[in-house]
């Protein structure tokens, strides 16, 4: 049986936002899947060495909240800072990976992540702070591994 | 449960875990041995049937008890 594929695109790079491509990424290799994950604009944050993400429940009604705060609350300094020390609380009581586990496992796992070189150059990212097991290219060569690609998600 | 060579005590460890974990030990076992996985994750139960169905590794039994979960898998 040949190998299947997922290729993914991670766009984002909030705390919350960052657990599905690595999450989907490493079980889909640990099923046999041979697996690429393209990181552009702020996907890029998935790829620093000292993850340092945040989450956020500003414009983001459905977030769970141990007792309703006022919106205008939530904008308060701090808040951010706040909602994500109990987020990574909640997560690690619950006995879920941290980023920094989920991630490890996948270059264990020969994930390949590819930066997308544009996007770094236009946030003027330094790839010195990016982990060691990254290639940098472009939307052409994305294609050219999704072209072949059993599953592709948008994340 | 049925004699098993290796075990895997996935305990207190949520999705997808208990199943990467079990990947990597199964890893490092020669084919024919017998894992058998502790986990607590409910999940766990319909990820190590389609675990098995995937990858190929049998899932000889499944079992739950006091609010533990235990697998036994043969390595393909």
């Amino acid at each position: 049986m040949e190998q299947k594929k997922l290729a993914i695109i991670a766009t984002k790079g909030t705390l919350d936002w960052a657990y599905p491509p690595f999450i989907l990424a490493s079980t889909a290799a640990a099923l046999g899947y041979e697996v690429q994950i393209f990181f552009t604009f702020y996907g890029l944050q998935l790829l620093r060495r000292d993850l340092n993400l945040k989450v956020s429940s500003l414009g983001n009604p459905a977030m769970p909240m141990p007792m309703p705060v006022p919106v205008l609350m939530q904008a308060l300094p701090g808040m951010q800072s706040f909602m994500t020390t109990m987020m990574k609380k909640k997560m690690k009581s619950k006995g879920v990976a941290s980023l920094e586990e989920l991630r490890e496992l996948c270059v264990e796992a020969e994930v390949k992540m590819i930066a997308c070189q544009m996007t770094v150059d236009l946030f003027e990212f330094d790839t010195k702070d990016f982990v060691s097991d990254v290639e940098y290219a472009g939307a052409a060569v994305f294609f050219e591994f999704a072209g072949d690609a059993d599953i592709c998600l948008y994340i | 449960m049925a004699d098993f060579d290796q075990e895997l005590d996935a305990s207190g460890l949520n999705c997808p875990l208990p199943i990467l974990r079990a990947k990597k030990t199964l890893t490092a076992m020669e084919s024919g041995k017998i894992l058998r996985i502790i986990a607590t994750d409910p999940g766990s139960v319909k990820d190590f049937e389609a675990f098995a169905k995937q990858t190929g590794n049998e899932l000889l039994a499944s079992g739950e008890e006091g609010g533990k979960y235990t697998f036994l898998i043969k390595k393909s």
